[in-house]
């Protein structure tokens, strides 16, 4: 029998923070007042915010049980596929704080950060070079962001061109962000319908694709984890009639070191420095979401530029190309230091290394669970497989049951529900950090509960059991919304 | 490499099962001609403690070094953050978390950023409050884009003032001109305050952004603005980039903004050159479902029991797609949840007490720097920020200060406003202490 990870323990209940407040607590050290006190016109001061009054242990305790409810990679294994939930190293923690640049203040003047810009400027020489592009931006914020960077400079490269066009192409398999990024720059999206092998075909695209078309954007490997091979037919079809690709990196942890999307007919990429590379997801963010472009599209990128000129860097603003200022100062500096801490300590063959791994981990789960799980799109996957609840509906037990029942083993469910052409679709995307032990654990725990779903489908319906709290009315909170205490 | 963790055995026996004789076999469904020819021209990996020294030797090219005083703002602030913020968000449930998309082993985030958006409408007056932004600059360019589609008169244009910090400006004008719409300029008065008779005689606008206070430091009477805009029927957005503000000043929800955009830098988060720092975003009721970006909400569970979820996704791109109220997925979670463990650790007594030093100290450095020579710009209130012209030759003197004694004295104004030859922002807050500033004051004599 193998032990899994989810088991009961103490949890602790803890109020809301202003239920614990006391009139009179304060748990900050308030610095001296060594000068006068200025005072304000009343007619522009206003009564204190009503924040919480606390002690310092109250704060302590209050976020030390709030986390206790919380599920991590440090926690267990969190196979959110399209999410690359990989271990996130805490030498890059260490990194990212050292006072030199946690301190560093963004208007100090390039002189004075020079380390700051000697980062950037590396980084982004090393992303250019995984994904054979020949420049990149930093300033994304995140992942979305950089869509909507990239999406931009198409619309500024169609606009020199001297006629914009109207719409994109987007594939059935894509991420919500794509539509809705191509939908800021104005363009309205041509959705299309990926082939009965769950990639691509060019025909289709070539029926659709026009001169009133910008481009079309492209996962891949795509969100059913299967590599898009006909990438170069359609990139050439879309190039032929004057439009770009854009290519979502979101999928890079599968192709490091393999396939270098600058080289397969891709114009513009955006990575996420978040998943392939590392940095912590945060409960949401912040990530960074840098972009790659190659030469066409390069006059494009946003302002500030960092370049190299001797042995020194600086930032240029005078780009008369440029899309202009997507982010107040840099774009997120912190998480860069953590990219950049991960590329140097993995090097050429770590990052290739772990492309090859995560995509053995995807496809050892695949035949491990082939005949637990349907497989709509059984094929050779990368680094996430996608499997769906057909065989378990006679049982009456969907993907969310399953998934629901999969946190009282101590696993984080899979991807739901997504992609949208696979009905009850459970997307695993285990990465290369993952032991074989963990994921035998973890194929284990499916297996059961798939049995679970023959033999007494009522636990599933009730699941979780172990959780602080069990399954919440959605309903009723977005009927009824209550956004603040 | 040792976040790898497959031994030969391991690979050996996963590959048996996967049906492949070689790992690179699992790439056989990529034909050849797409893989790429060269490995990766990258460097050799480094071990943790050759990382180290690398890391350190570029961090120290970087002058903030320990006894650095920072008497700079205009957009990222140098501010205390107490022991327990850092060691608290450095629990990896939290850091190693994903988004909260499965409630149940998820409520640490739901309720600490509940609490958060709680926090954030109590600082800043208003309704709701959305689950954080990139920074202010975007969080603002999502509010003009607001103003400008709810616009019933069908204007395209936005008016912004001229005190908005200019990258902002930027911003604003990179994320509206492809859909088609426009940014105006404001005018700034001789008073430092964005004029208010100029906007008055403006017309086809869809929207005001006011920052408060502005670039230069100065207390707009958002009051006015509220009635011009309201005059106009247009909505009212609100900016600030320094947080700490409304821990004094009246806030932006009991002057009548509709729309809030702010940076929460200032809340407890380092300024890691410049980010990623902390956009918030806040409305009226009515705005409830135009706002982008995440909510968390309260409801229960099967049980009965009170719990937290992600709420209201149908405004959200992974719902509505290409019809989304914007395209944002990842926001900047993890520092929202740093500023709500500031705000409950200042609490109502501490944010009074630091907003009032942040002011006080202000005055004092603007009194010393008089006394030393330079001139008040303007005579308008202001918070923790100020313009002074200074006397020629400043500039290497200011260059001097920073290589040699670690001391950063202003920022040059005349890059973002060309008119304001030898004008400075210069910057005071809780961390500068009385002989810091008279320190500087005699360095500049």
């Amino acid at each position: 029998m193998i032990q899994q990870p989810g088991t009961s323990g103490l949890i602790f209940n803890e109020p809301l923070l202003w239920e614990k407040s006391r009139k009179g607590r304060c748990a900050m050290s308030l610095p001296k007042q060594d000068v006068d006190r200025s005072v304000l016109d009343t007619d522009l001061t206003g009564d204190a915010p009503n924040l919480p009054e606390l002690s310092e242990l109250d704060v302590v305790r209050h976020y030390t049980r709030l986390s206790q409810w919380n599920f991590g990679v440090d926690s267990g294994m969190y196979p959110l596929g399209s999410c690359t939930m990989k271990y996130n190293p805490k030498t890059n923690e260490v990194q990212a704080a050292r006072q030199g640049f946690a301190s560093a203040h963004p208007l100090s003047g390039d002189e004075f950060s020079q380390g700051a810009l000697k980062l950037m400027y590396n980084l982004e020489q090393h992303l250019a070079k995984i994904t054979g592009f020949h420049a990149v931006t930093l300033q994304p914020a995140a992942g979305a962001h950089g869509e909507f960077c990239g999406m931009l400079m198409i619309h500024a490269y169609h606009a020199k061109n001297g006629r914009q066009r109207s719409k994109i192409i987007i594939p059935d398999t894509a991420h919500g962000t794509n539509p809705a990024s191509a939908s800021l720059c104005g363009y309205e999206s041509v959705n299309i319908k990926s082939g009965p092998n769950g990639i691509l075909e060019p025909e289709t695209i070539a029926a659709i694709m026009d001169e009133d078309t910008a481009g079309i954007m492209i996962t891949n490997p795509n969100t059913l984890g299967l590599f898009e091979a006909n990438i170069k037919e359609i990139a050439d079809i879309v190039h032929s009639k004057g439009g770009l690709v854009y290519g979502d990196g979101a999928n890079m942890n599968a192709i490091m070191g393999i396939v270098k999307p600058g080289e397969i007919g891709i114009d513009v990429l955006h990575l996420n420095l978040h998943k392939t590379f590392s940095t912590p997801h945060g409960g949401g963010g912040p990530g960074s979401g840098p972009v790659a472009v190659g030469k066409t599209l390069e006059p494009f990128l946003p302002i500030p530029k960092v370049v190299k000129e001797l042995d020194t860097y600086k930032f240029i603003t005078n780009r008369p190309d440029t899309i202009g200022r997507i982010h107040t100062f840099y774009g997120h500096f912190g998480i860069m230091v953590r990219a950049y801490a991960y590329i140097l300590s993995m090097g050429a063959k770590g990052l290739a290394d772990a492309s090859k791994l995560a995509v053995l981990n995807a496809n050892y789960i695949k035949e491990s669970l082939r005949g637990t799980l349907n497989l709509p799109y059984d094929k050779p996957c990368m680094h996430e497989c996608v499997f769906n609840d057909q065989f378990q509906k006679e049982y009456h037990i969907t993907t969310m049951d399953m998934a629901k029942r999969l946190l009282d083993y101590g696993f984080h469910p899979p991807t739901v529900y997504f992609p949208l052409v696979v009905e009850g679709a459970f997307m695993v995307e285990p990465t290369e950090t993952e032991s074989k032990e963990d994921i035998d654990q973890f194929i284990h725990a499916v297996k059961s509960i798939a049995q679970e779903a023959k033999d007494n489908p009522e636990q599933l319906k009730k699941a979780p059991r172990l959780t602080k709290v069990t399954r919440m009315d959605e309903v009723l909170a977005a009927r009824k919304p209550c956004l603040r205490g | 490499m040792r976040y790898l963790p497959h031994t030969q055995d391991d690979i050996e026996s996963m590959l048996k099962i996967t049906g492949h004789a070689t790992v690179d076999d699992l790439f056989n469904c990529i034909p050849d001609y797409l893989k790429t020819k060269q490995s990766l021209d990258i460097p050799e990996s480094l071990t943790e403690w050759e990382l180290n020294a690398h890391m350190e030797q570029l961090a120290s090219l970087n002058i903030a070094c320990k006894t650095y005083k920072c008497f700079i703002g205009a957009g990222s602030y140098d501010h205390y953050i107490p022991a327990i913020i850092p060691y608290l968000i450095s629990r990896s449930e939290f850091m190693t978390a994903y988004t909260p998309y499965q409630p149940e082993v998820s409520q640490g985030t739901l309720q600490g950023i509940y609490e958060f958006q709680t926090m954030i409408t109590e600082l800043l007056g208003m309704d709701i409050a959305t689950a954080s932004h990139y920074d202010c600059g975007t969080a603002l360019a999502e509010a003009c884009l607001i103003a400008l589609r709810q616009n019933k008169k069908k204007s395209y244009k936005i008016a912004v003032s001229s005190l908005v910090h200019p990258s902002h400006r930027q911003i604003i004008q990179t994320y509206i001109h492809p859909a088609g719409y426009e940014m105006v300029e404001i005018p700034y008065t001789k008073e430092g305050l964005t004029d208010i008779a100029a906007l008055e005689k403006m017309e086809g606008i869809a929207g005001i952004a006011i920052q408060s206070p502005n670039f230069f430091g100065n207390i707009e009477n958002l009051k006015a603005f509220k009635s011009l805009s309201d005059a106009k029927d247009i909505l009212f957005i609100v900016s600030f980039t320094e947080a700490l503000a409304y821990g004094l000043l009246k806030n932006p929800g009991s002057l009548g903004a509709d729309l809030v955009a702010g940076e929460g830098q200032s809340l407890g988060i380092a300024k890691s050159f410049g980010g990623p720092g902390l956009g918030l975003l806040a409305g009226t009721q009515k705005q409830t479902r135009n706002l982008p970006g995440r909510l968390i909400g309260k409801t229960k569970d099967a049980n009965g029991a009170d719990g937290f979820v992600l709420t209201l996704a149908t405004r959200e791109q992974h719902i509505r797609r290409e019809k989304a109220s914007s395209n944002i997925c990842s926001n900047n979670g993890l520092n929202a949840m740093t500023a709500a463990m500031y705000l409950s650790t200042v609490g109502k007594i501490g944010i009074r007490e630091i907003a009032q030093q942040n002011h006080d100290k202000a005055e004092y450095l603007k009194e010393s720097l008089m006394k030393s020579g330079f001139k008040s710009a303007f005579s308008t209130p202001f918070f923790n920020e100020f313009v002074m012209k200074v006397p020629n030759g400043y500039e290497k003197k200011r260059k001097a200060l920073i290589d040699k004694k670690c001391i950063f004295a202003g920022i040059h104004l005349e890059p973002y406003y060309p008119e304001l030859k030898l004008h400075y922002l210069f910057c005071a807050t809780e961390t500068i202490s009385k002989s810091d500033i008279d320190h500087l004051a005699k360095e500049v004599q």
